[in-house]
């Protein structure tokens, strides 16, 4: 389980993120929501460790990673899988290396068992035998799914993901959405994903954490937005005519 | 060290056989004296070669060459998120990613200049067969005579401290870059110049330490 504590996070004169607290729940897809620049990035990055909260805590499994040094964070670290916005794939490395990049790091397995997991990984995502392919060859779907493989060839605890739709198309943005449903239900992972894609939210939201100019404005499940009075969550969530026809059919 | 070394040798071997042979020719040119013996311009022509232009000269191409390259590429994968996946990972990034480099530089850059020493030294003996300023004999003689072997050490321990501010200024430089292309450009920019300024003041205060 993952807790924050009255997290803030100011940049200069600007305070990003104020005094937000929440539970992630083990299992389950927990989606970040918000507009553009409401700090759902900020609080993401505040949870894993690349942003240090300017005041609240983190915790994971009730041990506080917030005052945590460099070294006794790698514990948890190494239970951390993460999907960045752009993939963040390593150019100079094949898709294979890529994945079996974390069990270099962290394991003393033989290779052909490493090799076997980037397999495994890689079959999971989709993409067999595309293992000697280098980042650049691939296309932008390709490159989130190779992201997904890598964020959970350690079989991750907890797997953290960033806007896992910008820049795709719909049906393979419902193809990730998928995947990642299936990685939380297969590996009982905690998985907190940023969206504003609110085909995820509706599709694999179990709990959906809504952000509003920095602050935690609502939360709950995909079913309860639907009937939700809540001002702010429903101009953002029905502002297309798609949603606000997808609701009067609820 | 591939890309630091054998990728700048091509770069480092013109540099040197040109400026060897210019020096040689400009030397021979300032000393036409009937006073002054000829083999005193292969004196000249090599101190010159091996305290300064050697391992400074080259540096600053390298600055430009590898410097860039460095900070551009570790620039490349801050605004990437390459390096937020590494410190995801509970990878010491700075660790990672600079101190290869710094290694790199360090043990490289030095065996640049005692290439680039040999091919001065080679070019300014073309320059004399080519232009008969100076007898190849007059040259080969004021190369051996009086050569004192803490010129090399002088030069050698310029290109260990300039590879060391050559890798370090421009990781630095890209490892705290923020933004977007635009950015990484500029990291790269100011990588080179401060390099560059570095490298010549760095020049200054070994050459007093050291002569």
């Amino acid at each position: 389980m993952i807790e924050i504590s009255d997290i803030h996070k100011t940049f200069g004169d600007n305070e990003v993120l104020k005094g937000i607290s929440a539970d992630f729940k083990p299992g389950k897809n927990n989606l970040i929501i918000g507009g553009s620049g409401s700090g759902k990035t900020t609080l993401l990055k505040c949870i894993v460790g690349l942003h240090e909260p300017s005041e609240g805590k983190v915790f994971y499994d009730s041990e506080c990673f917030t005052t945590m040094d460099f070294r006794e964070r790698v514990p948890i670290r190494k239970q951390i899988g993460m999907l960045f916005q752009n993939s963040a794939l390593f150019d100079s490395m094949t898709v294979e290396e890529n994945i079996m990049f974390p069990l270099n790091l962290f394991t003393n397995m033989p290779n052909s068992e490493k090799l076997d997991r980037a397999n495994f990984c890689l079959e999971k995502v989709n993409l067999v035998g595309k293992n000697k392919l280098y980042p650049s060859e691939l296309s932008g779907g390709m490159k989130k799914r190779v992201g997904i493989a890598r964020a959970i060839s350690m079989q991750p605890k907890y797997l953290f993901v960033d806007e896992p739709n910008s820049g795709l198309d719909p049906l393979t943005s419902i193809l990730i959405d998928n995947l990642i449903n299936e990685i939380t239900e297969e590996f009982n992972t905690t998985t907190v994903i940023v969206t504003h894609d609110m085909n995820s939210v509706m599709g694999i939201g179990d709990h959906v954490l809504f952000l509003n100019n920095g602050e935690k404005w609502w939360e709950g499940t995909k079913e309860q937005i639907a009937h939700t009075d809540n001002k702010e969550l429903n101009e953002f969530v029905f502002a297309s005519k798609f949603m606000r026809a997808a609701r009067a059919k609820l | 060290m591939v890309s630091v070394g054998v990728g700048s040798l091509g770069i480092i071997s013109i540099i040197s056989l040109f400026i060897g042979a210019a020096t040689t020719i400009q030397v021979a040119f300032q000393l036409s004296s009937p006073l002054v013996p000829r083999s005193i311009a292969g004196s000249i022509a090599r101190d010159s070669n091996i305290l300064e232009f050697s391992p400074t000269i080259s540096s600053l191409v390298l600055a430009g060459r590898v410097g860039s390259s460095i900070a551009s590429q570790i620039g490349t994968m801050r605004v990437t998120e390459q390096i937020d996946a590494l410190e995801i990972m509970g990878v010491n990034a700075p660790g990672y990613l600079i101190a290869p480099k710094i290694i790199a530089g360090v043990t490289m850059v030095p065996l640049l200049v005692i290439v680039a020493i040999t091919l001065g030294l080679t070019g300014g003996y073309i320059a004399c067969i080519l232009s008969g300023d100076v007898t190849p004999a007059d040259y080969l003689a004021g190369v051996h005579d009086g050569f004192d072997g803490l010129t090399v050490r002088v030069a050698l321990v310029k290109a260990v401290v300039f590879g060391f501010i050559i890798a370090s200024i421009c990781a630095y430089q890209g490892f705290y870059t923020s933004g977007g292309a635009l950015e990484v450009g500029q990291s790269a920019t100011r990588g080179v110049v401060f390099s560059c300024v570095m490298i010549l003041f760095a020049d200054l205060v070994i050459t007093r330490l050291m002569l």
